[in-house]
């Protein structure tokens, strides 16, 4: 289920780990599947399931860029608040059905994506983490002086969709594990084109990008249009995140596009593993998990999260999944 | 001179108030090997970058088979023919030996596409083999670029380099840093190489490129000092002067 980032070129040792490893990569996207399919029955409840699995796809599509493009945004929230606000303005505003209201949101994320990827990618290293934080505040008081549209402080509230009616079959979303699985049917094929994107030629520019700006400018590849076309569909995918969200809690705080909230990305991509298919959802339960744990205990669960979070970058940087895959790697050779 | 591939017009280059390279006209023909030569700080290193389109001239014009191609973005050299390796080893040290040419060969083929497998293009993956097995690099493919050894790596970088079917090869001090054993093997492969393109070479160590090439162009303090074949370049009086007394 994870697949390392040179996935395809099958590298890993000739043992049983290291074959092992390979017919996992191979298919990682079942076995990513296979795992949220059961994960409700392991979870503490249903609805920290269905946060981890619409996390889980903010933290992958973030990770796009981060891991394996090589770029730091630190503006993400305004993608999946953006997905959130269209999907939920559609519904409480324009009375649309869940599906469309749903593309409305990913599609609205899309076009933010597009016009602060333009802008931001002309920088690079700190200055493109500025960059993408700066426009990302420009987006959040946008919606935030918008109060008649977005509920400006208090949140969007009222996005109630008790059942996805489907024309035959109304499933009830009101039943939370139903829920669970709807979400999942968009979440698993948001996987499984993100798996596709990964191993495509394209996915290799992206590689090359992070490991070499300058290399793969030399092979010919427009790095500029590339690392745009990668940061619009890194975009998307959490516009998507923020639908699936609004429809989820019936709400869109105005927080879900706070720079935080882009913090929070960095974090559950970093302790789940950023050079790992599997490690951003991974990095998104580990992360809920512990805040649902800490948050019980004290009102200060942050500085724990925190305390946490810098002992992985300080002591296991490759994450909690990258570094299962390594010593099943160093085991198989 | 009429059959040159690539030609220089009054080619300049500032830093701020410093000119790295003032007015360099030349002209180098099709095929075979022309160095590059001058003592540190001549402007070789700039003139190379002007001319594998790394960034632009502050002056003058640089024609490509007779195209004006002053100014175009690096990648458009690059598919334009002109491939280049670099001074300092420039290869994508997290990924393997095979992918690092394989995803140098697609850059020719598929730049866009998001959906099929790169285990699609077999074409590319046999053209990354062949150039592997060609540069020495054969048994290595499955390493990865940052664990082989320096030598090892000018090699992936030229394969690199060739993946993209040059017309003109640009190689910036292919054996700096080199052991005398790697140097040889280097040479030997750059003297293979030039049998089927252009190939224009920067080299610090005069020696080593004397018996290679058919021509030299010799700069000092960011001007052209001398050009012409080794003969007349050991003959120049002026070059002996500035370079070949001191270094050789």
């Amino acid at each position: 289920m994870s697949g390392a980032l040179t996935a395809p070129a099958a590298r890993g040792g000739t043992g049983r780990g290291g074959r092992l490893l390979r017919q996992a990569a191979r298919h990682r996207v079942g076995l990513t599947l296979a795992v949220l399919a059961l994960f409700p029955f392991v979870a503490p409840y249903e609805a920290l399931a269905v946060n981890i699995l619409v996390l889980g796809l903010y933290a992958l599509g973030f990770n796009l860029l981060f891991g394996y493009t090589g770029l730091l945004s630190f503006g993400h929230a305004a993608f999946l608040g953006a997905g959130a606000y269209g999907t939920g303005i559609a519904i409480v505003h324009g009375g649309l059905h869940p599906l469309p209201a749903i593309a409305a949101g990913v599609v609205l994320a899309t076009v933010i994506a597009a016009v602060m990827g333009f802008l931001a990618i002309r920088t690079r290293g700190i200055y493109f983490a500025m960059t993408t934080l700066a426009l990302s505040m420009c987006v959040y008081y946008a919606f935030y002086q918008m109060e008649p549209l977005t509920g400006g402080e208090n949140g969007l509230r009222g996005i109630n969709v008790p059942a996805l009616n489907l024309g035959l079959v109304s499933l009830p979303l009101i039943d939370p594990l139903v829920k669970y699985y709807v979400i999942l049917v968009f979440v698993g094929t948001a996987v499984w084109l993100f798996s596709r994107l990964l191993a495509s030629p394209f996915g290799a520019v992206l590689e090359a990008i992070r490991e070499n700006e300058n290399r793969a400018r030399a092979c010919g590849y427009d790095v500029a249009r590339t690392k745009l076309v990668a940061f619009v569909i890194s975009g998307a995918v959490c516009g998507l995140a923020g639908a699936l969200n609004a429809i989820h809690l019936s709400i869109v705080p105005i927080e879900t596009m706070h720079y935080a909230m882009s913090g929070e990305a960095v974090m559950m991509a970093l302790l789940g593993g950023m050079r790992t298919f599997f490690g951003p959802f991974v990095g998104a339960a580990t992360f809920l998990v512990l805040q649902d744990g800490l948050a019980t205990l004290t009102s200060h669960w942050q500085l724990f999260t925190g305390a946490i979070f810098i002992a992985f970058v300080l002591f296991l940087p490759s994450g909690i999944w990258g570094e299962v895959v390594a010593r099943l790697k160093r085991a198989g050779s | 001179m009429s059959g040159a591939i690539l030609r220089t017009e009054g080619l300049g280059k500032r830093f701020g108030g410093f000119r790295a390279l003032d007015g360099v006209s030349v002209a180098f023909p099709e095929g075979g090997v022309t160095a590059i030569i001058g003592p540190n700080g001549a402007g070789k290193s700039t003139f190379f970058n002007l001319i594998s389109g790394a960034m632009p001239p502050s002056e003058g014009r640089i024609l490509f088979q007779g195209q004006d191609i002053t100014g175009l973005a690096p990648h458009r050299f690059t598919r334009l023919g002109i491939a280049k390796s670099f001074q300092i080893t420039n290869v994508f040290p997290d990924l393997t030996v095979f992918e690092n040419v394989r995803v140098a060969a697609q850059a020719r083929r598929v730049r866009f596409d998001l959906f099929r497998d790169r285990a699609a293009y077999p074409d590319l993956a046999r053209k990354a083999e062949a150039l592997i097995a060609e540069v020495g690099l054969a048994g290595r493919e499955e390493r990865l670029a940052r664990e082989l050894a320096h030598g090892e790596q000018r090699a992936l970088e030229i394969a690199m380099a060739l993946a993209a079917d040059p017309v003109l090869l640009l190689l910036d001090e292919p054996t700096a840093g080199m052991s005398p054993e790697e140097t040889r093997t280097m040479m030997d492969l750059v003297r293979r190489l030039a049998a089927e393109r252009t190939l224009i070479l920067v080299e610090h160590k005069m020696k080593l490129v004397m018996d290679l090439c058919r021509r030299l162009i010799v700069l000092h303090q960011g001007a052209l000092l001398a050009e012409g074949t080794p003969d007349e370049i050991r003959a120049n009086a002026e070059v002996r002067r500035v370079y070949l007394g001191k270094s050789a």
